[in-house]
């Protein structure tokens, strides 16, 4: 039987997930003189989306940007497609600077270039919201801080599930994946912030075999979403999906950071807004117009070209060093193993698979879920976005506070070691160990992906036939893949477990793109080809039932 | 096999094995050896590399992640010229 750790760790608050906005969390709930543990799979000195970098921090200095108003439009106009509650952008605007400005005296460089510089990202004549600042810094950075304010971090820790009794959460389950065996450990909180990230390895990578090859990090698994509706929260948005993109092949994020212009094949600038590459503005097409690149394929003037050729010495070596501050030092290094030279040659770009970034947990203001004492922020909620790190930042630290605030009048339940949820999950994790034969998790994350690609599909269309027909063989498979999925030791466990909250994910996703009957940016249904005016700020949201069955409801975006 | 580790300069610390995003390295403390032990899960994200203190480690791209290039039509036109 896989051995529980008999020590149950107490605290205030449990942060599950140490990338950006889980330490912003943990040093937010730590400054109200709190408990505060972060409980991390990886390393919070390296883990998630903003592992190695980041460039571009969107934020509001009232003194450069002037109205307020205006900032907000900005976002708004770079969101073609997507819905979101305005009063959770406003609080984001509002406290954004106040975060640059920690993080400039803690010690990563938020003007590299000893001025407040707002560059890429931008439309010709409008206002720039992304602050260019050197992120490579930023988790080793964090990490400090929280530490410093006496938090205890839990690295090789994959937490499982949230526990709840009475409607309010008590705790959490963890996985110890430092040793080859695994171990369950079980947390008693008060409260529990979830920032698990995005929800890579849900479509297939646009290179089949290596799975791995995503923009965000491959470990965020949706695993924060999973538990968070296993324990009654609402998520909204799943049927919304986003497509990043990059260079073809080589997944990597930060197509912001290149200074070039896109091109066919004929070296024709594809941008409706400029045809000179500068630092300024970026290329924003492929943000406006996310199918530039299956458009040139199918209209015979594909493939879809960076070329960076145009731009000076001076913005060369800028580019470089910003790729440096983005964290894709592996691109460099990779073109320079293939004598890539920029300023000879193009580099074909393409679409990603869809990422699930900006669909997932559903907040108020505060960062508090529907359910008492669960708090989500970053990457997995679902009715705010505002690019991956700073949104992840502000609201990170906004659900550090609250949840803080919300601990000092709730007691530790007693009883975590009985929680009847513990035993059921001892039990299959059991199961998955002590099979002789069986299937990897990783035949499980192929299928999953499989599934979605052909039935909730982006780059073809959604139908209500074919979602039915795709959640049905969802279903099937997670009874198939209950009794065959086998585990050699704790990181197969871990992935496995990944891929059963993928495919729990991918299972509200059938039903959330089946109820939206309509076409509305990547979601495009074959059998309602329109948008449905009525549906406009109508936010689509999945919660768990009394029966355990998926209710779906709408409601207005406030 | 992504990471690529020097044998000759690794002091075999285990830096790289506990900070991969990926869990893609196994340290084994009794030998102070590092294994590629999961190369299919790398993400390419080069952390190991940065924070090697003794650059003991190179990443090495698969063939499937070749960067597609063509010459730029600034060149390409004085080509012609």
């Amino acid at each position: 039987m896989i051995e529980i750790d008999k020590t149950i760790l107490d605290c205030d608050v449990l942060v599950v997930g140490g990338g950006i906005a889980g330490l912003m969390a943990a040093i937010a709930a730590a400054d109200q003189g709190i408990k505060v543990i972060v409980a991390e799979k990886c390393d919070t000195r390296r883990s998630g989306s903003g592992c190695t970098g980041n460039d571009h921090f969107m934020c509001y200095i009232p003194e450069v940007h002037g109205s307020v108003d205006d900032f907000y439009q900005t976002i708004k106009m770079s969101q073609a497609g997507r819905i979101f509650d305005k009063t959770l952008v406003m609080k984001f605007i509002n406290r954004s600077f106040e975060v640059v400005q920690d993080w400039e005296k803690w010690g990563i460089e938020m003007r590299p270039t000893g001025k407040w510089e707002f560059l890429g990202h931008a439309f010709p004549g409008r206002m720039r919201i992304h602050l260019k600042y050197n992120g490579e810094n930023q988790k080793a950075v964090l990490t400090q801080e929280a530490l410093k304010r006496g938090v205890k971090i839990e690295n090789k820790t994959a937490i499982t599930d949230y526990l709840v009794e009475g409607g309010k959460i008590v705790g959490a389950i963890g996985l110890d994946i430092s040793k080859m065996q695994p171990k369950m450990k079980l947390f008693r909180a008060k409260s529990v912030i979830s920032t698990t990230g995005n929800t890579s390895r849900l479509y297939p990578s646009i290179t089949g075999a290596w799975m791995f090859n995503t923009a965000d990090c491959p470990s965020s698994a949706a695993n924060g979403r999973a538990a968070a509706y296993r324990a009654g929260a609402a998520l909204t948005n799943l049927e919304l999906p986003t497509l990043f993109a990059g260079p073809k092949y080589f997944v990597r994020s930060g197509k912001a950071t290149w200074i070039g212009l896109l091109k066919d094949s004929k070296g024709t600038a594809l941008s409706p807004f400029i045809n000179k590459p500068n630092k300024e503005l970026g290329d924003v097409t492929a943000d406006i117009w996310p199918g530039v690149f299956t458009d040139k394929y199918k209209d015979g003037t594909g493939p879809v070209y960076m070329d960076c050729s145009e731009i000076d010495k001076a913005d060369m070596d800028y580019m470089m060093w910003a790729f440096k501050c983005e964290g894709v030092t592996s691109l460099v290094d990779a073109m320079q193993k293939q004598n890539i030279d920029l300023h000879k040659h193009m580099v074909e770009f393409a679409k990603y698979e869809p990422t699930m970034f900006g669909a997932g947990i559903e907040i108020d203001e505060n960062g508090s879920t529907s359910v008492s004492g669960l708090y989500a922020a970053g990457d997995e909620v679902g009715n705010f976005r505002t690019g991956g790190i700073p949104g992840a930042a502000v609201y990170g630290r906004i659900a550090g506070e609250s949840a803080a605030a919300y601990t000092k009048n709730i007691e530790f339940s007693s009883n975590i070691a009985q929680h009847p949820l513990v035993q059921k999950r001892q039990e299959f994790f059991n199961e998955l160990l002590e099979r002789k034969t069986g299937a990897t998790w990783k035949e499980l994350n192929t299928a999953v992906q499989q599934i979605m690609s052909d039935y909730a599909s982006v780059t073809f269309v959604r139908s209500e036939t074919l979602l039915s027909a795709g959640y049905k063989y969802l279903c099937d498979l997670e009874q198939y893949a209950y009794q065959t999925v086998k585990c050699e030791n704790s990181h197969e466990l871990m992935r496995a477990l990944e891929s059963f909250d993928l495919l729990l994910f991918g299972k509200l996703l059938c039903l959330a793109a089946r109820e939206r009957k309509e076409t509305r940016g990547m979601h495009r249904r074959s059998d309602y080809t329109f948008t449905n005016p009525l549906l406009d700020g109508m936010l689509l949201t999945v919660k768990q039932g009394k029966d355990g069955e998926a209710e779906l409801n709408w409601r207005a975006t406030y | 096999m992504p990471p690529v580790i020097d044998e000759e300069k690794c002091v075999g610390c285990g830096t790289c094995a506990q900070i991969c995003p990926l869990d893609v390295l196994k340290y084994h403390k009794e030998t102070r050896t590092v294994t590629v032990r999961y190369p299919d899960e790398c993400w390419h994200c080069r952390a190991c590399a940065i924070d090697c203190p003794k650059g003991a480690i190179q990443l090495r791209y698969p063939l499937s992640h070749m960067l597609l290039h063509m010459d730029a039509p600034t060149i390409r036109r004085e080509e012609l010229e």
